[in-house]
């Protein structure tokens, strides 16, 4: 398949204190493992993201840890109370053990 | 019909026809559900008087069918999944391919600019072709003979993701296909396919999406068919799919041998289903169950 | 409505159907898989998970399967002596039960969270949450799938 691509939605800014919202979305098929090949009647091996962590300047936030019964291009949406000013880091881990990671800035004021 | 299918010898079908008849007889027609689609402050346009010659009174899109957990997902362009591959399709957009060294941009610049209202009037006319041509066919005659690279395959990714690209800047435009001059004997040979019954259970397009539209068929609530979503994002496929990839399902469900993909048949199909939705806002790409 | 045979006798291989998967193909399967009960038990140790804090949200019908959007939300003030550290997302009629496990921190402010999942029949969701005290509460939602339509 194409190389996941994340997207991930952060406000650019926000007051101290403020619970946000973060939306994250990776295009990833998440083979469950449950179905079989049409042609060759073979089970597909299981490939999904197992693992998915947010962190901000450094600190775990939120995290996953992910089964095969999450759906297809995974969707994560989540609050985090933000105090001061930063940067998320997402990271997700395939089956394959390749990861994608992104990183979205935050600008906190008062 | 019902009857019709209890006639067949294999007892699959037989079941399907109970299944049927038991459905036709006892759901209630639910219609199309109210709820209005804005997106990032735009109001699309999901319900129209029928154009002129339409079957129907009133129009819809197949939006207004879906449940709310559905609807949701088109209504903010991030819980769409679609708009993965419009990302991918504006990263391919400047990418140059081929060995002409060109990229789209080459040539049609912003597509913000020279995109809009693109797929609300596909398919069509080619002149040197001599034969409409739907969206796919454009990027590839484009692909082979400007950019000197290798078509993209139908249903590939970099096609979908192009489409949906492409498709989207034409978001909120209404669709407005050609039926007349050149076009009309396509928009009639498409026509003549829309109601001719095929297949191991003897249906038509408009057995459902034009006589039975709004019930239920078994736990599917049928819609009008109409295409101005497509390229859609289906929770059936987990991914987005092109119009005659929901055609040549539509075929094998009726038992029917599909047209070929990309084929004259399907492109008048396409063309005659399009026209059946004049006016209705194109949604690409959208999202279905 | 007139039954006839033919519809009779589709009924009938429909029900026998149905007795061979609830006699035969259940319990040889039910052996080897972790129940979602299992999987409450040992996600709390054997404590009981009572009912409050936890409010799921889902689709009371899932068009598809394939894409069940699913929100939790737990009632909590979130400070470090006292706030939700994980949150395990079960569905009980699927081949594996699991479905996620959430983990929340200080940072989290509130702790609710919202993904789409695969649910292969009508069954339950159920949400436990493990609060930093170790006390456990859960919330369970019956989502029906319709499968089988005629969607292409």
């Amino acid at each position: 398949m194409a190389k996941a691509k994340p997207r991930v939605k952060v406000p650019s800014k926000a007051k101290a204190g403020e619970i946000i919202t973060i939306k994250t979305l990776i295009n990833h098929k998440m083979e469950s493992g449950f179905r079989k090949d049409k042609k060759s009647g073979e089970l597909i091996p299981q490939q999904i993201i197992n693992k998915f962590t947010a962190e901000f300047n450094g600190k775990p936030v939120f995290s996953a840890d992910v089964r095969p019964a999450v759906s297809a291009n995974p969707y994560f949406q989540f609050k985090v109370k933000v105090s001061e000013s930063g940067t998320f880091k997402f990271t997700w881990v395939d089956d394959d053990g390749s990861t994608y990671s992104t990183e979205k800035k935050i600008k906190v004021e008062g | 019909m019902a009857t019709k299918i209890l006639k067949s010898k294999r007892f699959g079908y037989a079941v399907v026809g109970l299944a049927c008849a038991a459905a036709c007889a006892t759901a209630a027609f639910a219609g199309p559900n109210d709820n209005k689609l804005t997106i990032d402050g735009q109001e699309y346009v999901t319900e129209l008087p029928a154009p002129e010659g339409s079957p129907f009174d009133t129009i819809y899109s197949g939006w207004r069918f879906r449940n709310e957990a559905t609807q949701a997902m088109e209504m903010d362009d991030f819980d769409n999944p679609g708009f993965t591959n419009v990302e991918s399709g504006e990263a391919l957009w400047s990418k140059v391919d081929g060995e002409a060294g060109k990229s789209c941009a080459s040539c049609h610049n912003d597509a913000a600019e020279s995109m809009k209202g693109v797929r609300a009037q596909m398919p069509k006319w080619n002149e040197k072709a001599g034969k409409p041509v739907t969206l796919e066919q454009t990027i590839n005659g484009c692909r082979e003979n400007n950019l000197k690279a290798k078509p993209w395959k139908w249903e590939s990714n970099e096609m979908l993701s192009m489409t949906a690209f492409i498709g989207s800047k034409s978001r909120g435009m209404p669709v407005k296909v050609q039926t007349d001059g050149p076009m009309k004997s396509w928009w009639e040979k498409g026509k003549k396919l829309y109601y001719t019954r095929v297949g191991q259970l003897d249906m038509s397009c408009a057995g459902c999406h034009e006589d039975n539209y709004g019930k239920m068929i078994r736990a599917d609530h049928l819609s009008q068919g109409q295409i101005n979503g497509f390229p859609t994002y289906r929770s059936k496929w987990q991914k987005l799919g092109s119009i005659h990839r929901r055609f040549k399902g539509c075929m094998k469900n009726i038992r029917a041998q599909p047209y070929e993909v990309g084929g004259e048949e399907f492109v008048a199909l396409e063309l005659y289903v399009a026209s059946r939705g004049q006016g209705l806002s194109v949604e690409s790409p959208s999202v279905r169950n | 409505m007139n039954v006839t045979r033919r519809q009779a006798l589709g009924l009938g291989a429909g029900a026998a159907a149905v007795l061979v998967a609830g006699t035969a193909v259940v319990p040889a399967f039910a052996k080897e898989k972790q129940t979602a009960d299992d999987a409450i038990k040992a996600f709390t140790g054997g404590a009981e998970a009572k009912s409050g804090k936890v409010s799921l949200t889902t689709p009371e019908i899932a068009e598809n399967g394939n894409t069940v959007p699913v929100t939790f939300d737990v009632e909590s003030p979130m400070t470090s002596d006292d706030h939700v550290a994980e949150v395990l997302v079960l569905a009980d009629g699927n081949p594996r039960p699991g479905v996620a496990t959430f983990h929340f921190s200080e940072l989290s402010g509130e702790a609710s969270a919202s993904t789409r999942i695969r649910l292969a029949k009508t069954q339950n969701v159920i949400a436990v949450a493990k609060m930093s005290n170790g006390d456990f509460y859960m919330d369970k939602k019956l989502v029906k799938v319709t499968i089988g339509g005629c969607g292409g």
